[in-house]
């Protein structure tokens, strides 16, 4: 069948009375912990994992998606109304998004910045629509070894290009992996890392992880750091109708944003901050009013905003196609596909097809949703920043014991889960990023499998890894990725 | 070049100590001969290996004074008391919970947590935490069957 047909057939799925219901939860319940500071999309859906032992994976996957959309446009809110940029990816729309409701024009940055991700959301949804059947045939030639290099691929731009510092992005990596291994080894049997502890032959529960990092390790964060409640929410003072000079400045940066974003987060890389920074000084390179930047531009709000959303639908395009998540949300997501027994790669568009083509639909359907609950019910959503950080820390942390707590009563969950939480802390003190402990901690078991399953083809001969031209291309490149900053400074240096 | 900082020095210490924590873990590890081209040891050996290389990396950095910690808000001393507020409510939760069971044991913790943030009205604080907590476990454990178990004030229900 050919993709407009399986579209249509996804609308058929995602059309259901029940599937919009929870296309609508996703999207509103993703818009609220979007705009919430400290409370993100892989947090949400990892408190949410229980529910793939109640409810339909369909249902589900369509609620998950429907928060991943809806965490983009609530971020923007925040990001201009609070300059709380709640994630690395909205920084940048924080940047002019602020200085333009300083100014008064709060409306107008949230009006393009709304319209924007719908634009970019559905230019991006499109692109995976399209881009999802090519990547499958493609990827149906990969044997383990292009797998196992692939995987090494994503590891290593994920932590050592993305960030602040390589070596700390590759210690949070293997720190992740090590989690991943704990319990029973699948193909043995032979229990790893379990420190005699029953509980941890079932492995680390990924909700404990996400939990622990995500929301105890950011409440002991901001707690000793105090940067809570110091920013003040700006009103919206003005018509959230874009003027006609708006309009012909935004819907270029829009495009531009888009066609910037996809590509970038459809690559095993990943990553939603590279599009937005090259959005913005490519806005800023082409904009009449050069001057404007930095005192709340709105090519700046426009242009990035497209690049984050059309981004995050590239994402979907390695997890759906590939089974290769490049963010911690991503990474959830395919544990939720494991929970199901689904395990997500280039057969998966084929064997679950209703369930992939449903899911594409209902991204259509959330980006229109999401468009009207943004812009005429934007005051309620700035209601939600209203809400003292005293009780709402409180209340994450009563969520994140509900989350724990919940998967089997046990207070070693709970222990584990306040060790990583500590762990968490130290690691947003000492500057290492969280969400390649995710990736490492799905991705790293699968990873072993791959390299495993090669091995066994080749009868143990690692040189096969090197040898295929195309597992050798993928490791070059990865070699390339970390070596780069390296060669280019040695470079500089040896020519003063 | 900045101090170097007693703090990083001791994270890339405890990375080192992880490093070699999997290492010796990874010799614990039966192996059955029927796996000898690559069996469960190889994955463990190479994160091992490199949790302690990083590690190395890391405190050679730390020492060096390269890499102390965030760097923007240093200005911003550590907060002992609300990290102390926040490591009795999560205890107290840990501990309790078994006992007092959810309600009582979150009602406590967010309380806490909320002291933490700076608020400084307790009685308001523990109002709001019970009402939350109740609805919360009626929410998970009644609508969506999540078992939270027993406790003092649950049985009630």
């Amino acid at each position: 069948m050919d993709t407009l047909g399986q579209l249509a057939q996804g609308f058929g799925v995602a059309l259901t009375p029940m599937n919009i219901l929870w296309s609508f939860v996703g999207v509103v319940l993703g818009t609220a912990i979007g705009v919430l500071p400290g409370l993100g999309p892989a947090l949400t859906i990892a408190l949410l994992l229980p529910l793939t032992y109640k409810v339909d994976a369909t249902g589900v996957f369509i609620l998950f998606a429907g928060i991943y959309y809806g965490a983009m446009y609530g971020g923007s809110t925040t990001s201009i109304l609070l300059n709380t940029p709640g994630e690395s990816a909205t920084i940048i729309t924080a940047l002019e998004g602020n200085k333009m409701a300083r100014r008064g024009r709060g409306g107008a940055a949230l009006a393009t910045a709304a319209i924007g991700s719908f634009v970019a959301g559905t230019i991006g949804t499109l692109g995976l629509t399209f881009v999802a059947p090519i990547v499958v045939d493609f990827a149906l030639k990969f044997g383990p070894a292009e797998y196992f290099s692939l995987m090494i691929l994503a590891f290593v731009t994920v932590s050592a290009v993305l960030g602040n510092s390589a070596i700390r992005g590759l210690a949070a990596l293997f720190f992740g992996i090590w989690l991943g291994l704990i319990g029973v080894d699948l193909q043995t049997g032979q229990a790893r890392f379990t420190f005699g502890i029953l509980e941890l032959l079932d492995g680390v529960n990924v909700i404990i992880v996400a939990v622990g990092l995500f929301a105890v390790g950011e409440t002991l964060y901001l707690a000793a750091r105090h940067r809570y409640g110091q920013d003040e929410i700006l009103p919206v003072k003005d018509s959230l109708w874009m003027t006609r000079e708006d309009w012909s400045r935004s819907w270029k940066a829009w495009l531009r944003g888009s066609v910037i974003g996809f590509p970038i987060g459809a690559m095993p890389a990943g990553g939603a901050e590279v599009p937005t920074f090259l959005s913005y000084f490519l806005e800023k390179k082409l904009s009449k009013k050069p001057e404007e930047f930095g005192h709340g531009a709105i090519e700046g709000v426009a242009g990035p905003e497209a690049a984050n959303n059309a981004s995050a639908a590239g994402v979907l395009v390695p997890m759906l196609t590939l089974g290769l998540p490049t963010s911690a949300t991503a990474a959830i997501m395919l544990s939720a596909f494991q929970s199901y027994g689904i395990n997500p790669g280039p057969q998966l568009l084929m064997t679950q097809s209703n369930l992939v083509w449903g899911l594409i639909a209902s991204l259509y359907i959330g980006n229109v949703m999401l468009l009207v609950l943004n812009l005429p019910l934007i005051g309620l959503w700035v209601k939600i920043l209203a809400i003292p950080a005293p009780l709402l820390y409180g209340g994450i942390l009563v969520f994140a014991t509900i989350g724990t707590y919940g998967i089997s009563q046990s207070p070693i969950d709970l222990i584990l889960l306040y060790l990583i939480g500590g762990i968490g802390f130290l690691m947003r003190k000492y500057d290492f990023p969280t969400a390649p402990v995710i990736i490492g901690m799905i991705l790293g078991p699968l990873a072993e499998q791959e390299f495993r399953r090669a091995m066994t083809i080749a009868q143990g001969d690692v040189t096969v890894l090197f040898t295929r031209p195309l597992s050798l291309t993928l490791l070059m490149l990865a070699a390339l990725a970390v070596l780069s900053p390296y060669i280019y400074r040695w470079w500089t240096r040896a020519r003063t | 070049m900045q101090a170097r900082s007693t703090g990083a020095i001791a994270v890339a210490l405890g990375i080192v100590a992880v490093g070699l924590v999997v290492g010796y873990e990874t010799t614990q590890i039966s192996l059955s001969p029927a796996y000898s081209k690559v069996g469960p040891k190889a994955f463990p050996t190479m994160v091992s290996a490199g949790l302690v290389i990083l590690g190395l990396a890391l405190l050679w950095h730390a020492w060096r004074g390269a890499w102390t910690a965030e760097d923007d808000d240093d200005a911003q001393p550590t907060d002992w008391r609300a990290l102390g507020w926040l490591g009795f409510g999560l205890v107290f939760n840990v501990a309790l919970i078994g006992i007092l069971g959810f309600i009582l044991a979150s009602t406590v913790l967010f309380a806490s947590v909320a002291r933490a943030f700076g608020s400084l009205k307790p009685a308001r604080d523990l109002a709001i935490a019970f009402v939350f907590s109740a609805v919360c476990y009626l929410g998970f454990v009644k609508v969506l069957g999540i078992n939270m178990g027993a406790g003092v004030l649950e049985r009630l229900f």
